[in-house]
């Protein structure tokens, strides 16, 4: 009738009132003693003035009073905060309890700690690569266009023209942009000052970042004059550049930089969180932006890779039913009549084109670790079945003196719960520091990985799993321990009762499913590990140890032969070099970017439009082969293959058999273009975009032709001294003849190869890795439950051995017991592998599903693990000594 | 009523309570005890212990003050008194329990008269 009318303040003071009686709970219960201690006496008093016998008086005092325990109760109910005291009662006495169990605790919260961890960084990976949006303006109207059979970059970009039609007669796009999809790295210098700083750079047609929703953190966007030929030239800095190489001056905005020696202004810098390599090519860094001259490159190919934004209310299916009768259209050159339709494009959402190959690896890795959770599940039970079956006295004795069966559960669940926060503390703390390191491996080509961090989504899946799992770990064991027979449990009679033996077999029941879990874990991890192994032992067609690669500058004044002569100059001194076998040039590298022009073919053959797919083309000098330790039939280029001469090719296997199918090609005669060459060699296909797909067709041409103007030139050079050794004694012979070589890095060719297999070792590395943790865990919780048997039988096999059974016996009989185990839990494994193996095929490498090597592997693997921690409790049993076994009776 | 006691309406202890130090001042537990079964003329059923809970109710809520004190034959107890809030909040509860008593009285009548011609 009063509280109703409570005012805040009211029911505020209350709770505070509440609070602090909370705190004060011991003073206040003497106050409590005292005060009921001197009504009794007062009524007792009371009583024997009216003539009771003192006896009497205080009897009818007490009765007068009620319980006075009852009285207490009811009014610390009142006082403070039941809810919360019960819990601090129930955390106090978990504390102690823990402390009391301290080995038990430390192995609980170090497997939980590992299951967690696991579980946050995955669960982080996967958020920022395939759940997290993109880091742009409303991402989902973003669309990546191109062909739907796109192989490699330059299978999905267009032409200039094609790209500028799509952008005037396109009805679905708010608008369409593209940058140039060809730029190396290291393709810029930034000069003036001091040493020459090599920089990557960019082009991005001048509305790119409009289309992305992208403002710069300080400055302005792009002017449209200077994305025109002769404009001023611009340059957009990347945050991360601007930190490095400006010390995040902010003064920098507006002046001019020089770059490539011409001056250049600094229109702005990006936010940080812009990261074009992350989205666009992952594991590549970008440190500059300019604007992309579409009259430069208006002839040079299909070159641009293009990015619409959709109209809004516009969906995918009605930007690909345009793309079906618009692209063809398009010219690759409005100039040449018979360049038009080409053309196709199935436009995706950029975020598929972005994450979507990688959706099935983070899906198997997700399910990896949350296999790995459910482990530690089964094995915290098992754990905590052992510990609630030694302390089924005491939870006997607590619902005795009048603990209920909610009580006994709700204890259970604040002691799994106070393990599985701890674990997660200190699994939160595991996944930082790894997700931390990841964050910083520019070396994995996963597209944004750079910003993975433990952001609040993490935290709240760290949340979700920990309560989940503790809930899921404590409640089998919780359930028992309340359903427990009070009376049976009271007695002594705890060993070999039907309660013990119900406990075991649910214990066997959860190791046999923990041997299953860890079994598929081991399988999966098995194939994984098998496919990535057969990917490093592909043949890629060249010889990545001992060989490296630098970007050389050079000034030819577009003459061929000047760079003719230069390029020979550099390749002598350098060849010259002590512990240098042999150097070369190239424009390109396997395995880096890619190009790929009109195809060879033979004069007068007709061709039917599309038979003769691109080839991808390598612009060298004489060397380039052998430095790559490349396989060639026939001759090498000479420096003599030059304009005087006649025009020569070296092909790939591939090529070559298509073009003279059951013919040797060495010699025979072909059309490039509008040049008839001749066929000099014939090398063995090399990896060109990846390392796991076909070979395409190549070509190789002689930069020593003015038809062929090589884009830049790598100096690649083979020896068996270390690249840093090397890289002094190169760079000083680069400088002598051109003392505007920028600092370029000195990179070893096994990195392209690193870089190219990283994905799938990044994957390997983390499935292998939680294989590894089940396979320990397994062990684990084989470990305890025979140990627990042992010791729970510890009479049994004293008179057994009394008897006259031998050591040797006893240790087979518990071993057996273990193989038993270990063997129903594989052969369920096995079958579970085998569906799961079929749902990872795809992700497989030169390996079968049901590779049978695999399989029994790792159910050897599994089995000698498990008999190993069964042999230390069987050692231990075969060695106990019968009289003290019995004596303990 | 017979020998069935009076079981007391949640919340009508701590009215008896505030009524009982309103009218005699300064009062300890036992003496309130006393106090309402005299008044209530034993019809009350009260576990003594009760008042307990009641009193620091009331305390909580600021109706009622507390001091330790020497009792009329000099011994130590705990001395109750109602506090200023506490008496606004008592002429508040009984306004209200009068005009919810008349409510019921003539309810309760009605039924008994008027419930069959």
């Amino acid at each position: 009738m009063s509280a109703g009318k409570a005012s805040m303040g009211d029911s505020l003071r209350r709770a505070m009132t509440r609070l602090g009686a909370f705190f004060r709970s011991e003073p206040l219960d003497w106050d409590l003693e005292e005060e009921v201690a001197s009504h009794i006496a007062m009524a007792t008093e009371d009583n024997i003035r009216s003539g009771m016998t003192p006896e009497e008086a205080r009897r009818k005092a007490m009765v007068k009073f009620g319980g006075v325990e009852q009285a207490k109760e009811r009014q610390r109910e009142s006082r403070g905060l039941p809810g919360l005291e019960t819990l601090l009662q129930d955390l106090r006495y978990t504390m102690r309890t823990l402390s009391r169990d301290r080995g038990f605790a430390t192995v609980a919260i170090l497997i939980l700690a590992l299951g967690i961890g696991a579980n946050v960084v995955v669960f982080s990976v996967v958020n920022t690569i395939l759940l997290r949006p993109l880091p742009f303006y409303d991402p989902a109207r973003l669309v990546w266009v191109a062909p739907g059979n796109a192989e490699g970059l330059s299978g999905s970009t267009y032409s200039v023209d094609a790209y500028e039609d799509l952008r005037l007669m396109n009805k679905s796009y708010e608008d369409v942009t593209g940058y140039f999809a060809f730029s190396t790295e290291d393709n810029y210098k930034l000069t003036g000052r001091g040493v020459p700083q090599p920089v990557t750079g960019i082009m991005v047609a001048a509305n790119f970042f409009h289309v992305l929703g992208v403002e710069p953190m300080m400055g302005r966007q792009f002017r449209a004059e200077e994305s025109l030929k002769g404009g001023p030239p611009a340059v957009m800095l990347s945050y991360a550049f601007w930190q490095r190489q400006f010390g995040g001056d902010r003064g920098i905005v507006g002046k001019s930089i020089e770059l490539d020696g011409k001056p250049t202004i600094v229109a702005g810098v990006l936010p940080e969180s812009f990261d074009f390599g992350a989205a666009f090519s992952p594991g590549a860094k970008v440190d500059i932006l300019t604007p992309l001259v579409m009259d430069d490159i208006r002839f040079q190919g299909n070159t641009i890779a293009i990015v619409g934004r959709l109209k809004q209310g516009v969906t995918l299916e009605q930007a690909r039913a345009e793309a079906k009768t618009l692209f063809p259209q398009f010219y690759w050159g409005k100039r040449f009549a018979d360049s038009k339709g080409q053309y196709t494009a199935q436009p995706v959402f950029l975020k598929e084109y972005v994450s979507g190959k990688l959706r099935r690896s983070l899906i198997v890795l997700w399910c990896a670790v949350g296999l790995i959770l459910l482990i530690v599940c089964v094995n915290l039970s098992n754990l905590l079945l052992a510990r609630a079956a030694a302390r089924s006295k005491e939870f006997a004795l607590r619902s005795a003196l009048g603990a209920g069966r909610g009580r006994l559960m709700r204890q259970l669940l604040t002691e799994s719960l106070v393990l599985a926060g701890a674990g997660a503390m200190l699994g939160l703390g595991l996944a930082y520091a790894l997700l931390r390191y990841l964050a910083h491996q520019g070396a994995i080509a996963l597209p944004l990985l750079s910003s993975v961090r433990l952001d609040g989504m993490a935290l709240g899946w760290t949340l979700l799993i920990t309560v989940s799992t503790a809930v899921l770990f404590g409640l089998v064991p919780g359930i028992r321990a309340s359903r427990a027979n009070v009376q049976e449990a009271l007695k002594d009679g705890g060993h070999g009762t039907t309660e013990g033996r119900q406990h075991e077999k649910m214990r066997t029941v959860l190791v046999v499913s923990e041997v299953a879990l860890a079994c598929v874990l081991l399988v999966g991890a098995g194939l994984l590990m098998r496919s990535f192994l057969r990917v490093l032992n592909v043949d890629l067609g060249f010889q990545p140890t001992t060989a490296a690669a630098v970007r050389i500058d050079y000034d030819d004044g577009r003459s061929t032969e000047k760079r003719t002569a230069i390029l020979q100059n550099i390749a002598q001194r350098v060849g010259g070099l002590p512990g240098v076998d042999v150097a070369g040039f190239t424009d390109n590298l396997p395995l880096d970017r890619n190009r790929s022009w009109g195809s060879p073919f033979i004069k007068g053959k007709h061709y039917r439009p599309g038979e003769l797919p691109g080839a991808f083309v390598y612009i060298v000098s004489p060397g380039y082969l052998s430095a790559m330790g490349m396989r060639l039939r026939g001759r090498d280029f000479t420096w003599q293959d030059n304009d005087k001469g006649e025009s020569t090719v070296v092909l790939n296997e591939t090529a070559a058999k298509a073009l003279w199918p059951g013919e040797d090609a060495v010699g025979k005669m072909a059309v490039i273009g509008k040049t008839d060459v001749r066929v000099i060699g014939v090398i063995a296909d090399v990896r060109d975009t990846n390392v796991e797909g076909k070979s395409g067709w190549q070509m190789y041409l002689p930069m020593m032709r003015s038809e062929w103007g090589p884009d830049g030139a790598v100096l690649v050079v083979r020896s068996k001294l270390p690249p840093e050794q090397l890289a002094n004694g190169v760079m000083r012979a680069l400088r002598e003849i051109n003392p505007n070589q920028a600092a370029m890095e000195f990179r070893p060719i096994q990195r392209l190869v690193d870089h190219a297999v990283s994905p799938r070792q990044f994957f390997m590395m983390l499935v292998v890795a939680f294989a590894a943790l089940g396979l320990v865990l397994a062990s684990l919780g084989i470990y305890g439950v025979i140990s627990y048997s042992v010791m729970r039988r510890t009479q049994e096999i004293g008179v057994r051995m009394a008897l006259g059974a031998s050591p040797g016996n006893v240790q087979m009989g518990v071993i057996s017991k273990t193989l038993r185990m270990a063997a129903i839990g594989i052969a369920v494994g096995v079958v579970g592998s085998v569906a799961v193996a079929h749902l990872i095929a795809s992700l497989l490498f030169g390996t079968a599903p049901t590779d049978p090597t695999t399989f029994v592997a790792m159910a050897i693997l599994l089995g000698a693990v498990a008999v190993l921690a069964g042999y230390l409790p069987a050692r231990r049993a075969s060695r106990i000594n019968p009289m003290v076994a019995l004596r303990n009776e | 009523m017979g020998d069935v006691k009076l079981d007391l309406l949640q919340g009508t202890l701590d009215l008896m309570v505030l009524q009982t130090l309103a009218t005699m001042g300064e009062m300890h537990g036992y003496g309130i005890a006393r106090r309402i079964e005299q008044v209530s003329g034993d019809e009350v059923l009260l576990n003594q212990g009760t008042i307990y809970a009641a009193l620091v109710r009331l305390q909580q809520r600021g109706w009622i003050d507390a001091e330790w004190g020497a009792s009329e034959n000099n011994r130590r107890a705990k001395f109750y008194s109602i506090t200023k809030r506490g008496v606004k909040q008592l002429a508040d509860d009984t306004a209200y329990w009068m005009r919810l008593s008349s409510v019921m009285g003539r309810v309760l009548a009605m039924s008994e008269e008027g419930g069959e011609r």
